[in-house]
């Protein structure tokens, strides 16, 4: 007598789930504190990506926000060493190249600034003194914090506009008062909010042209010329600015664009967020080899139930699938709250940093497939030697 | 390595057309362990469908070893060993878990219920791997519990049950599969005196539905009052009652205990 051929069933994949499920449930603090190794190694990496990718975020958006197309030509020093003057006529040459938009230019003024008379003349306050044209605001997208700008009629008279840090220093934190350039009394008729193109303007005090020129001995020559062209031209006006402002002497004259020093600033970051990321990868690493830990010492406890089951008709390759599912339930479980972790924590920082948060999905998705393929490397091993186990040698265990 | 079957096999039982087929045949099994341990030193059986067999002998004698090669957990040195038909020697692993899923029923004697699962769940398991669908194995494990006097236990976890409780729920779960042969390893090891004989009873009662069961057992008392009694000493028969006449063998298969359930005792 022989029956018709014996095939095992094969277990259906919600079954499959069920099993592996089964082993977490009965040994819940095991299985929170293996799968939190894996969580904390996923949140490391999701936050980071997430925290470098919304820093970058928000600073292209404050790029875009101040423009590109800024270029400045500043008055250096000659072959001999010696302080080059910009000609006066250099802002009306730049205005002819053909994309400019905009042209303006700040003259430095060889005035000291004092608080007040009772200070004495010697001591130093680190403000420096430029004559600038009332348009500077608009070509520099600045704006005024308190008080107001230059205009055709205050740009004559003995008032100046303070940078922020400027008026930081000279400690004033509203317009009205007056302070000292060399020996004249100038009114301070605004404060400027932080310039973040040209961030040493803000360590100046700003006085209108003819007001320089008649008051403080300005000879009207611009040391710095700032110009704005269309976004798609300005290589080609950085090309030629040096030799438009100061025809015949290029050489001294230094042409920078300043949003180039915010983009290095992106690129800055970089190094850290990969430094950080390794950090992550050894977390996650780490929780890799804890859930593998979990997993040998789970097949070693549960001999007898490995027993039973192959006993019920259990074929090895249900035991392997079994404890295989079982790891990456355990895996996913930490991945999950890892990467829900990393999404909060990057909310959260970039909320007390005024960004606009971004989580990019690759890095969830990525943050995912790492777990699984931890708990397929780290259940593999545990999976081969339970299902290896020989029956009778699991159910003589208990 | 399959052993081909030794030449010394007899038949151990009389082959009567009539009789009804065996579930188990062994032809001169033997099992040795590497280090010249023999475990079992040629054992010829013969198990007819619905009987009821005490498998008796101190520790030591080779009853376990027995029980693992009826179970087809474990596969013999040498000698021939049939189950429910099936020539166990010509199985691959995976064909004898089938094999043990469709036709061979385990009761132990400590029970290896899962703690944190309800009795249903539990008996369900037996089925997990026949191929049943999760609805089917609940609807028939709640069955095979009423059957065994646990139809007001079913969703009360496992570790919350009393030893003899327990012990009927992994009956249960060995019968939800309606087996071929039901293997019984010590049923009552684990038991008080009072639990023991209950499941005991239960166990006369499968059998006299038509269930063929093997008890493994080391109590003299216990097997003395099964209808087949075969005594194991270092390996081999010393003693076998045989099977039963006519009068003493159940009379008819009735395909399911069910009509007992009022006679199990709670």
């Amino acid at each position: 007598m022989s029956g018709p051929a014996l095939r095992p069933a094969r277990l259906s994949p919600a079954d499959i789930l069920r099993t592996g499920a089964s082993g977490l449930r009965t040994r819940r603090t095991r299985v929170v504190l293996s799968a939190l190794g894996i969580a904390i190694g996923i949140a490391t990496m999701v936050a980071v990506v997430g925290l470098s990718t919304s820093s970058r975020a928000d600073l292209l958006a404050r790029l875009d926000r101040l423009g590109t197309n800024l270029l400045t030509a500043e008055a250096g020093r000659n072959a001999l060493g010696q302080d080059v003057k910009l000609p006066k006529s250099a802002v009306a040459m730049v205005e002819r190249i053909g994309p400019v938009q905009h042209a303006t230019a700040t003259g430095a003024v060889d005035a000291r600034v004092r608080r007040s008379d009772a200070v004495p003349e010697e001591l130093a306050s680190g403000v420096t003194v430029q004559a600038a044209r009332p348009d500077l605001l608009d070509a520099l997208n600045a704006r005024v914090d308190q008080g107001s700008w230059l205009n055709p009629a205050s740009e004559r008279l003995p008032t100046v506009v303070l940078g922020s840090v400027a008026a930081e220093r000279l400690g004033l934190t509203a317009p009205g008062a007056k302070i000292l350039l060399n020996d004249r009394w100038y009114v301070v008729t605004g404060i400027l909010a932080p310039i973040e193109l040209v961030p040493t303007l803000d360590r100046t005090a700003l006085v209108g042209y003819p007001s320089a020129e008649r008051y403080l001995g300005f000879d009207g020559h611009p040391t710095t010329v700032f110009e704005r062209s269309t976004d798609a031209s300005v290589e080609a006006v950085q090309g030629v600015l040096a030799r438009t402002v100061s025809p015949g002497d290029e050489g001294s004259v230094k042409v920078s664009r300043p949003s180039d020093a915010l983009a290095a600033k992106a690129a800055t970051d970089k190094g850290l967020t990969t430094l950080m990321l390794g950090l992550g990868a050894v977390a996650l690493l780490v929780g890799g080899v804890g859930v593998a830990n979990t997993m040998v010492i789970s097949v070693l406890e549960r001999r007898s139930e490995i027993g039973l089951r192959r006993a019920l008709g259990a074929t090895r390759g249900s035991i392997r699938i079994q404890f295989l599912t079982e790891s990456l339930l355990l895996s996913a479980l930490g991945g999950t709250a890892g990467a829900a972790l990393g999404a909060i924590a990057t909310f959260a920082f970039a909320r007390t940093q005024g960004w606009i948060a971004v989580v990019p999905p690759w890095s969830l998705a990525g943050g995912l497939g790492a777990t699984l393929v931890i708990g397929v490397v780290a259940g593999l091993y545990p999976a081969v030697r339970a299902s290896r186990l020989h029956p009778t040698v699991a159910l003589s265990a208990s | 390595m399959t052993p081909a079957p030794t030449d010394r096999a007899m038949t151990p039982a009389p082959t009567d057309p009539a009789m009804p087929p065996a579930v188990i045949e062994l032809r001169g099994a033997t099992k040795s362990y590497p280090g010249g341990v023999h475990a079992l030193r040629g054992v010829d059986l013969r198990v007819a469908q619905g009987e009821l067999v005490a498998i008796v002998g101190p520790s030591g004698s080779g009853k376990s070893t027995l029980l693992n090669l009826l179970g087809t957990l474990d596969r013999a040195t040498s000698g021939e060993v049939r189950v429910a038909g099936y020539d166990v020697n010509r199985l691959s692993d995976a064909q004898l878990s089938a094999l043990r899923a469709r036709h061979i029923g385990f009761v132990f004697q400590h029970f290896h219920l899962a703690p944190g699962r309800s009795a249903q769940d539990n008996v369900a398991d037996g089925l997990l791997y026949g191929g049943a669908g999760l609805r089917e194995r609940r609807a028939r494990a709640r069955t095979a519990l009423e059957e065994v006097g646990l139809g007001h236990r079913i969703d009360h976890l496992a570790h919350q049950l009393s030893g003899g409780e327990k012990q009927r729920v992994a009956i249960a779960r060995a019968l939800v599969g309606d087996p071929d042969l039901l293997l019984a390893d010590e049923p009552t090891g684990a038991l008080d005196t009072a639990s023991g004989a209950l499941v005991m009873n239960l166990i006369r009662q499968l059998h006299a539905a038509g269930t063929t069961v093997c008890v493994i057992t080391h109590d003299n008392d216990i097997a003395d009052s099964l209808p087949r009694r075969i005594r194991f000493r270092d390996g081999e028969i010393v003693d076998d009652s045989g099977p039963p006449g006519p009068s003493g063998s159940p009379a008819e298969h009735t395909d399911s205990p069910a009509e007992h359930t009022e006679e199990v005792p709670r």
